[in-house]
């Protein structure tokens, strides 16, 4: 049952993010992008890690892609839209990007032939629960924990500034 | 396969019998109550051979409207988005009462049955998640509409949803807190304990001002009036203007539902879940020291009886607020979100830090 729902899930992720790329209309391929979010978040799920699941949904699919969508549709992008300026640089990034998931991927495949590496199989994992993700991040991980919580206010106070430049030399209305 | 067809039961039960008819039935409560507070008679035109049930029928007659009703699809609409998103929308509404906890466990020839369609251990988490993905219902009818003025009703939900839903995260972390668990069933268990031996440990109690906070935000969650700024019937129009027969049904469906969730999430948080109070699993404890023994199935029907009273009052209120109070402006939307109950909810968790650091 949990080897079908993964080839399942798996599957749908694969597709959807080749989708995604390979779709023309920027719209859809959020909307792909979704679909792949939802299967990794089963992935999690099969891993026992339902904490990591939801977070990934509330945050990725629920906020992120929905400003994804906002900022695409207020755009307008047309579907046809021509990245002559960037095909350069996008194609130097690409190579690079997928030199790194090849490096990666082989790193895991030599790590676990040689048995250094420990795996979770399905249903097996136990970082799931709420208390014990608490527990790790206020005591062994506290300063990463903090550094990210310190990066993600200079973030918020980034956005207001931005905000709020262009109103101010405007008069008040009367 | 036999926790599937007991998911599946209980699916059928809850959710096909219990919270659709719930629904179904608002849509005559909104009309009538609306007609008792605005002093008029109200839906009664509907008959069958001359009964009228307090224009009961009228919610047939409605559904049969929109069913026959012709389904347009409007010229330049984005068509498979189109007929997607009002699917989307009631999809997410209805999975969230999943999480729900009706009732505590239904001993049933030897097999102990939670009264809950899927146990899932990061509950809160799991009402989050889903209480986030009904934007995208909303956003992809008002952009596949190809209708300015849907898409503008679509920005304006939203951003609306978007804020509101921070305020109803935030405000429920106190909850978290004095529970120690984000287990809905734990949630709802917990409130069965007594404080100083005869004050049930109900959240309200606990939690005045996160239950205030989290009402508040989930009204405006449901789109509903006073914060019906995305849809505006009257005049502004919204991201349904394009949609007719059962895509605006399917929609229409939706706010009911999210109505409905919205108030069981209140109940099972805030007001004790399934809970009487001083009834545990084998009977009655009065804290004088009397006790009735009652049979686990007379505790379970109690239980699933006790959550339904409450979810109705709150629906009552909630239907009567609808009626009550005018349209806020979308500025004073925004402000209420982010300067009174994001503040708000934060001062809440603060207390009830502090408190929680007293006391033990």
């Amino acid at each position: 049952m949990q080897e079908i729902l993964f080839f399942v899930l798996a599957a749908v992720a694969v597709l959807s993010a080749l989708g995604m790329l390979l779709n023309k209309n920027p719209v859809y391929s959020v909307l792909l992008l979704i679909v792949t979010l939802f299967s990794i978040a089963g992935l999690y799920v099969l891993l026992n890690a339902s904490f990591i699941a939801a977070v990934h949904l509330i945050v990725y699919a629920g906020a992120i892609m929905v400003l994804f969508l906002f900022v695409i549709m207020l755009l307008d992008i047309r579907a046809d839209v021509e990245h002559i300026n960037l095909k350069r640089l996008s194609r130097i990034l690409a190579l690079l990007a997928t030199f790194i998931f090849l490096g990666e991927t082989f790193l895991i495949i030599w790590m676990s032939l040689k048995g250094k590496a420990a795996f979770v199989g399905l249903g097996e994992g136990i970082l799931g629960d709420v208390p014990s993700v608490g527990e790790l991040l206020f005591t062994k991980y506290l300063l990463p924990f903090e550094i990210a919580s310190v990066l993600l206010l200079v973030a918020i106070v980034g956005a207001i500034i931005l905000a709020k430049r262009k109103l101010r030399p405007e008069p008040p209305a009367a | 396969m036999q926790a599937l067809a007991e998911a599946a039961g209980k699916f059928v039960f809850f959710i096909g019998l219990i919270v659709l008819n719930i629904a179904a039935i608002l849509t005559w409560v909104e009309r009538k109550q609306s007609a008792v507070m605005q002093d008029r008679i109200g839906a009664n035109r509907a008959t069958i051979f001359g009964i009228r049930m307090l224009g009961m029928f009228h919610m047939l007659a409605d559904m049969l409207k929109l069913f026959t009703k012709e389904f347009f699809i409007p010229m330049g609409a984005r068509r498979f988005v189109y007929l997607l998103a009002p699917m989307i929308s009631l999809l997410f509404a209805l999975v969230g009462f999943a999480a729900i906890p009706f009732g505590d466990t239904l001993i049933l020839g030897g097999r102990e049955i939670p009264l809950q369609i899927a146990n899932v251990n990061i509950g809160i988490l799991y009402i989050f998640a889903v209480l986030g993905m009904a934007v995208y219902g909303v956003v992809l009818g008002a952009w596949a509409s190809n209708n300015n003025y849907a898409l503008l009703g679509g920005l304006r939900a939203s951003a609306q949803m978007l804020s509101y839903e921070v305020a109803i995260g935030v405000s429920l972390v106190g909850v978290i807190m004095v529970y120690q668990t984000v287990d809905l069933m734990e949630i709802a268990r917990a409130q069965g304990q007594l404080l100083w031996g005869w004050l049930p440990q109900w959240g309200i109690l606990l939690q005045p001002l996160g239950f205030l906070i989290f009402m508040t935000a989930g009204i405006a969650e449901t789109k509903r009036i006073p914060f019906d700024a995305p849809e505006g019937e009257s005049e502004i129009v919204g991201y349904f203007i394009e949609y007719s027969g059962m895509g605006f049904g399917m929609y229409f469906l939706t706010d009911f539902l999210e109505t409905i969730l919205i108030a069981s999430l209140t109940v099972t948080f805030f007001l004790g879940g399934f809970q009487v109070p001083y009834l545990y699993a084998d009977g009655f404890h009065f804290p004088w020291g009397q006790a009735i023994l009652l049979p686990n199935i007379a505790v379970a029907a109690l239980q699933f009886l006790s959550f339904l009273i409450k979810l109705i009052v709150l629906l009552f209120i909630m239907m009567a607020i609808r009626w009550t109070l005018p349209r806020f402006r979308y500025d004073q939307i925004m402000h209420l979100g982010w300067k009174i109950l994001l503040p708000a909810s934060l001062i809440n968790i603060l207390i009830t830090a502090v408190v929680l650091t007293i006391i033990g």
